[in-house]
This record gives structure tokens, sequence and C-alpha cells, in this order.
């Protein structure tokens, strides 16, 4: 069973090795010149107006949540596409109750306004 | 034992050769020279050696070169390591998705059997996607860690669009799932020797879905909104230079190869050729042996795979010169209000017929 991993195992490996050998190369290739103007974070040229870390629009937070309901919706969803046509009828009926109860879920969350960005 | 270890390495080194080695360089050429045609222009074609320009190919070699050159630029103020890090955890599961990737089917050669994928996962479909959404956190990582307002607002638009999308994509495999009644990548591919059981076919509606939802969690253009050159100057990577900046830019090629490869995985039956079973093209090259015909067999589906997904890219590549970006409240709506229900309604019809037909 795990031993199915095995080729994932070595190409992670390879990966991480690729990744780190470029980050390693880059730092030591290049030229390395300091002066306090060009350090600063880019902002069109002008210097810094305002710190990046302030409080921020709570829509993303909110796509965040609904994000995790939604995905838990889809964690479950996968293990009965694959027994489907095992199921049968039962199977549908089952999964017609869960998806009316978040398709309600999702009109409240539509109706509410979770979803406007305008 | 250790001959199949050895058979792993070559598939990996395979893979890495042409996701990494091949695809990723020569598709930041294609982008350029594409882009120039569809524009009616010349094109990348100055660079040269001794007066070649070879259609300006040479440009990859010079890309390659400036990147290691370049200084490795971090911002004051910034969070060093995180800043380091990020490129890392953002290129790793863009590499990592092709261990379950089937690039050929089955084939016996010289009494060993050759299963042409690194890792034959019976969770194929989801361990792409657990992989795959890994790389959010490199990009929201990058715009964190980079002390720069352009950096964190391409950073918050990409997590946001990133997760809101990972949810479509779920719910549209569904009903290919339902269909072939499996996640393992090869079962799925064998299941659509015949033309008309292509997914294609089974699954109109999920495959127009998957392609947009695919090239919104790639970020491409027209849903490039987190990383909007005329809004943002880069997005998550406004501060990054040298071959970090190329490690995010790899990264985002590489994703390109591997919506491809999916695409043609779950809707265009993988690496078969339409009205020709394995076995018509095995009797074909009956003359040349048992070996010799699977062997030839073998490249001809690895060859027609990659063709396939090379015109998967193409298609993606006009979609980025076609169409303008959709403005980001446009890619949530698309998401969330229309994609999403349109996905759930997928999959009660695909149930449906499913019971039916049975």
């Amino acid at each position: 069973m795990l031993e199915s991993y095995t080729g994932a195992a070595i190409l992670l490996l390879i990966a991480t090795a690729i990744a780190v050998g470029m980050v390693v190369a880059t730092s030591i290739l290049g030229p390395k010149r300091n002066f306090a103007d060009k350090m600063e974070p880019f902002e069109c040229g002008e210097s810094q107006l305002v710190s990046p870390y302030q409080r921020f629009s709570v829509k993303f937070y909110l796509v965040a949540v609904l994000f995790i309901l939604f995905d838990i919706e889809a964690v479950f969803l996968f293990p009965w596409a694959i027994l489907y046509k095992k199921l049968g009828l039962f199977g549908l009926i089952e999964m017609m109750v869960f998806l009316l109860i978040l398709g309600v879920g999702l009109t409240y969350v539509w109706i509410r306004g979770g979803l406007d960005w305008e | 034992m250790w001959i199949d270890l050895a058979i792993t390495m070559v598939k990996i080194i395979f893979i890495l050769t042409v996701t990494v080695g091949f695809f990723a360089p020569v598709l930041t050429w294609v982008e350029r020279k594409q882009s120039a045609m569809m524009q009616d222009r010349v094109g990348a074609n100055r660079a040269d050696i001794f007066g070649f320009t070879a259609l300006g190919l040479f440009h990859i070699i010079a890309d390659a070169l400036k990147m290691f050159t370049k200084e490795d630029f971090i911002p004051q103020g910034a969070n060093r390591a995180l800043h380091t890090l990020a490129p890392i955890i953002a290129l790793i599961p863009a590499i990592l998705t092709f261990a379950v990737v089937p690039f050929g089917g089955q084939y016996t050669l010289w009494g060993k059997e050759v299963n042409l994928v690194i890792s034959d996962l019976d969770v194929g479909l989801l361990f792409v996607f657990a992989i795959a959404s890994i790389a959010t956190y490199g990009y929201v990582v990058a715009g964190w860690s980079s002390n720069n307002n352009w950096s964190l607002l391409g950073a918050m638009r990409t997590a946001s669009q990133m997760i809101s999308y990972e949810v479509t994509m779920g719910l549209t495999v569904i009903g290919v799932l339902m269909v072939y009644g499996s996640m393992q990548l090869t079962q799925i591919g064998a299941a659509q020797e015949d033309f008309w059981r292509w997914g294609f076919f089974l699954q109109p509606v999920g495959f127009v879905m998957f392609f947009a939802a695919s090239i919104a969690e790639n970020k491409r253009v027209p849903f490039d909104a987190p990383e909007a050159e005329s809004e943002l100057v880069a997005g998550y990577f406004t501060e990054y230079s040298g071959l970090k900046f190329g490690m995010f830019f790899m990264a985002e090629f590489i994703e390109m190869v591997t919506i491809g490869a999916i695409m043609t995985i779950l809707f265009f039956g993988a690496w078969h050729l339409p009205f020709l079973t394995t076995a018509d093209l095995l009797s074909m090259f009956d003359f040349l042996g048992d070996n010799g015909a699977n062997l030839v067999v073998m490249l001809i589906h690895v060859g027609v795979f990659f063709g396939k997904v090379t015109f998967f890219i193409f298609v993606q590549m006009v979609i980025r010169w076609t169409l303008p970006r959709f403005r980001y409240d446009q890619i949530m709506k698309l998401g969330w209000k229309i994609l999403l229900p349109l996905s759930l309604a997928n999959i009660v019809v695909t149930g449906i017929i499913i019971l039916a037909l049975n």
C-alpha cells in the first residue's frame, strides 16, 4: 500500500532539491549592492506611505469560512461519487437530501449578501 | 525490487526532463512568440549566438542566464526567512503533482509490466488537488513577507481566488468520478479507450467548468486579478528578483502543463487515439514481435498524450492573449454564483442519468 508512494516520495526529494538549489544559487551568484533608498519596498517611486499590515476587508475572511464549509462538502462527495454505481437509487436520494441542505445554506449566504463583492 | 526502483527513476527523470527541462522554458518563448503572432508583431528575435537567432529560441538561454546573475533582493522590513521560503513552497507542489499523472498505459516489455506513471495511487485525483492547493501557502507567504502594499493586496486576492476555485474544481470533477467510478488516474484513462466514452462526451458541462476553474486556479488571464500588472505592479511577487522570481514563473508554467495533462486524462481520452484501441495498434505492429509491438505502441501513446497536452496548453495561451482581465467581483461571482450551483446541478443530472441507464 505505502509502497505505491515510493515514486512520489523520491520526486518530492528531487523537487525540494531543485527548489532549494535554485534559491541558494541565486543568492550566491547575484551581485550585492545595498544602499538605503534601494532597500525600500517598491511603491511606484514613493517612499512607503502606509504599512501594509493593516485591517483588511472582511470579505476575504468570509470567503475563507465559506471555503471550509464547501470544501468539506466536496470531501463527502468524493467517496460517494466513486461508489455511486453500487449504491444506486439509495445513494442518489441520500445525496439529494445532503445537497438540498447545502443548497439551502448556499441560498441563505447568497440572500444575505455573503457572496457579493460590489 | 531494484529493477522496479530503476524503472521508477527512469520515469521520474523522463517527467522532470519533459516538464521542468522542456515545457517550462520553451513555453516562456512560445508565449512571447504566439502573442507576437496574434498581435502582428515580430516578437522575441534579438538574442543571437554568432549571428544566428534561431527564431528567438536563444532567448530561453539568455533569460536563464539573466535570472541566475541578477541580485537576490529582499526589501527592508521584510521577513527574510519567509521571503526565501515562499518560492520553494510554490515550486515544489507544481512539480510534485506529476507523480500521479499517467503519461501512458500499461505495457509488457520483456516479461516486465511497465506502468507509465511514477506513483499509481488509488487516490490519484485527490492527491493532485491536495498537493496543488499547498502552493496557495507559497503565494500568500510571498505577499505577506514582502512588507509591500502591492504584494499583500495580490496575496489576499490570490488566497481568496484560489480557495474559491478549489471548491468549484473539486465539485466539477465529481461527475467524472461518478461516470468512471474511480479516482485512480490510470483507471480513468484506461476507461476511455472507446472514443465515445471520452469524458468530453460524457461530461460536456463538467469539461467547460473544469477548464475555466483550472485556469482561474492557475491565476492566468482572464482570471489574473491577483497579479494584475496594471493595478498591482506584479501582485504577490512584486518584491522578487532573480531566480526567486523565476521560480514563481516556472511554477505557473509547470501548472499549465499539469492542467493540460489533467484535462487530457479526465476529458480527452488520455493516451488513446480515437477509434484505435490498444489491441488494434498491437495487431498493426505485430510484425515487430511481441516486445517490439509493445514498445512502438508505448511510444505512440506517450506521443499522443503529450500531443494532447500541448494542444490544451495552446488553447490556454490563445485564451491568454484573446480575453481581457475580469474584474475581481466578476471572478468571485463566476466562481460562487455560477460555477458552484451549476456543478451541483451537474452532479444531480449525472446521477439521474446514470441511474436511468443502469
